[in-house]
């Protein structure tokens, strides 16, 4: 080994040492900033270590590409609003698995036009895993992309036989890779032009990847945008194993690893398994009609007015805030924690409850808060909440349903059943604000509406929290 | 099966043990920073794309390599950047901002 390629490799384990260590600092608010610039230092030392390779021998490209990159990822970072933040997070998903596919792609290449020697067998299904999972990755994250800005319908888009239809391709795609990886060798399949085989390859997982996506409805995005993450980092680990590059294994790991976590923290938060959330096409359009069959209307619930919400907030002595996606939706974060900063004045507890799935993202609803800013000491998990949520005065239910539905809990043929939920029908008094009776994302009725500790206050978020903070000033 | 590859299956199955037992002590608080932030990480593959881009074997390998780093690219330091815009906004109770 020369000094050059020695230098790189003692480099590459430096920076992966720092990712290591960067990723540790994130496990507190204190120190998760340095740990984000720690992980982004260790990045610099690994492209400043390849750069030194000497296999490079011209840089034209390589700046070009560098420059354009790095605009538009600054602009991106710079204007990207905290409630597009999944929408954001799929869109970088998906560039890091095009480019995971596209090293796996030159590699293939390089083999088919002779100037890289004859792969091993190890390198060559690497290459394939590298290319099948970063095409997957980044057509499944643009339609991740489209479904959470509101391009592609958020509803899941089913049809007759997709598991088989789904299953087909899958079988095609595995049976190019075996071509592709044996063929060389065994001279199997001379005649078939091996490079069509490939681009076939890449058409059929660009196509898997839309395919696997659409199903899945807007309030399961969390996991698929966490399953995707997951994607990314193993596409680049897949093209360490191709490249025999252990940086590109380690940091592909690490993000492999990072978004497995996160996923199953999801399905948890939902009691749904991972194979329910993909090929479920949970919250289809609802369907007509409740079981029941006596349609509910506002008469049969307690509405009240923000004078009386103002009342019971401004007297209590323990408050809970419950936010949902719809207070992301009506942009109601900076209204809704001035109404709290009101109350603490008054010397009322509040205290934030974040269900997981509050947003579109695992902690997004957090990052919201965070905008607005509600300090995370005051953002409590609902294990936290729960236990003692009889000894709470009022709990306020702002754009929040299925995760405060107690039918989760109460019956067990509910779809949601076994959901963990803030239980805030346990409290003294709870305030929902809504525009309507209209159920949630799971399609089904919240019987928490009318239970006889709730009210109704209905109306936009935004302008309902106004109304309420207009009356706290008054008290 | 090469000795190469298993010392590679080795790297590969400790990072991920290593990758569970950080990233589960990640409070749900940062969930969102945690994930941008590793997606940064992810952007890793950029180091093959730079090799590519510049290894002078014809127009092809250029533009493939220039792709790669252009997404590579944006992935890195657009994930970078938009974690630590996220991360500067967390604040404790009486913080000023």
């Amino acid at each position: 080994m020369g000094t050059i390629e020695l230098t790189i490799q003692l480099a590459y384990l430096l920076s992966a040492v720092l990712f290591i260590l960067g990723l540790k600092r994130l496990s507190s608010p204190a120190t998760a900033r340095a740990g984000n610039r720690l992980a982004a230092f260790a990045m610099l030392i690994a492209i400043a270590a390849t750069l030194l390779d000497e296999s490079i021998l011209s840089y034209e490209w390589i700046i070009a590409g560098v420059i354009i990159g790095a605009l538009i990822g600054t602009v991106m970072a710079r204007l990207v609003k905290m409630t597009e933040m999944p929408q954001m997070v799929a869109v970088f998903n998906g560039f890091g698995g095009l480019a995971s596919g596209l090293v796996a792609a030159a590699e293939f290449l390089r083999f088919q036009l002779g100037t890289a020697p004859t792969p091993s067998l190890d390198a060559a299904v690497a290459v394939m895993a590298g290319t099948l999972i970063g095409a997957v990755t980044f057509s499944g994250s643009l339609v991740a992309f489209g479904k959470l800005q509101g391009i592609v319908t958020e509803r899941p888009v089913t049809y007759p036989m997709q598991q088989v239809v789904n299953g087909l391709i899958f079988l095609a795609i595995v049976a190019a890779m075996v071509l592709l990886v044996v063929a060389p060798d065994s001279g199997a399949g001379s005649g078939v032009p091996l490079d069509l085989v490939y681009y076939g390859l890449w058409v059929g997982a660009l196509l898997l990847g839309v395919l696997l996506v659409i199903p899945i409805g807007g309030a399961d995005m969390p996991v698929v945008v966490s399953l995707l993450n997951s994607y990314s980092g193993l596409a680049a680990a897949a093209a360490g194993f191709a490249l025999n590059n252990n940086v590109l294994i380690i940091s592909g790991a690490l993000v492999g690893a990072s978004g497995l976590i996160l996923t199953r923290i999801m399905c948890k938060a939902m009691n749904r398994s991972l194979a329910n959330v993909i090929f479920g096409a949970f919250g289809q359009a609802p369907k007509a009609g409740t079981e029941s069959g006596e349609k509910r209307t506002k008469a049969d619930v307690n509405s009240v007015q923000a004078e009386d919400v103002a009342m019971l907030l401004a007297y209590a002595t323990r408050v809970v805030i419950v936010p949902g996606y719809g207070l992301a939706v009506a942009q109601a974060q900076h209204k809704l924690r001035e109404l709290a900063d009101q109350l603490e004045a008054r010397g009322v507890e509040v205290r934030y409850a974040i269900h997981p799935v509050a947003g579109r993202m695992p902690g997004h609803m957090n990052v919201l808060l965070a905008e607005a800013n509600v300090p995370y000491t005051q953002l409590y998990e609902i294990e936290d909440v729960n236990p003692d949520i009889q000894s709470v005065d009022a709990c306020l239910v702002v754009g929040a349903n299925d995760t405060v539905n107690p039918a989760a809990r109460d019956d067990p043929d509910s779809p949601i059943a076994g959901m963990p939920i803030v239980e805030v029908d346990r409290a003294k008094h709870c305030v929902v604000l809504k525009r309507s009776l209209s159920p949630g994302f799971a399609g089904i009725d919240n019987e928490l509406f009318y239970a006889r500790n709730s009210m109704m206050y209905f109306g936009d978020a935004a302008d309902s929290i106004v109304k309420i903070l207009e009356e706290v000033k008054q008290l | 099966m090469s000795g190469t590859i298993l010392v590679s299956i080795y790297v590969f199955v400790l990072a991920m043990f290593t990758g569970f037992e950080v990233i589960t002590k990640v409070p749900p608080t940062l969930h969102t920073p945690l994930m941008s932030g590793s997606n940064a990480i992810s952007g890793i593959s950029i180091v093959g794309a730079l090799v590519i881009a510049g290894l002078g074997e014809g127009i092809l390998f250029s533009i493939i390599g220039t792709v790669a780093v252009i997404a590579a690219t944006i992935n890195v330091i657009g994930g970078f950047l938009v974690t630590d815009r996220m991360l500067r906004m967390f604040r404790r109770d009486g913080e000023a901002n």
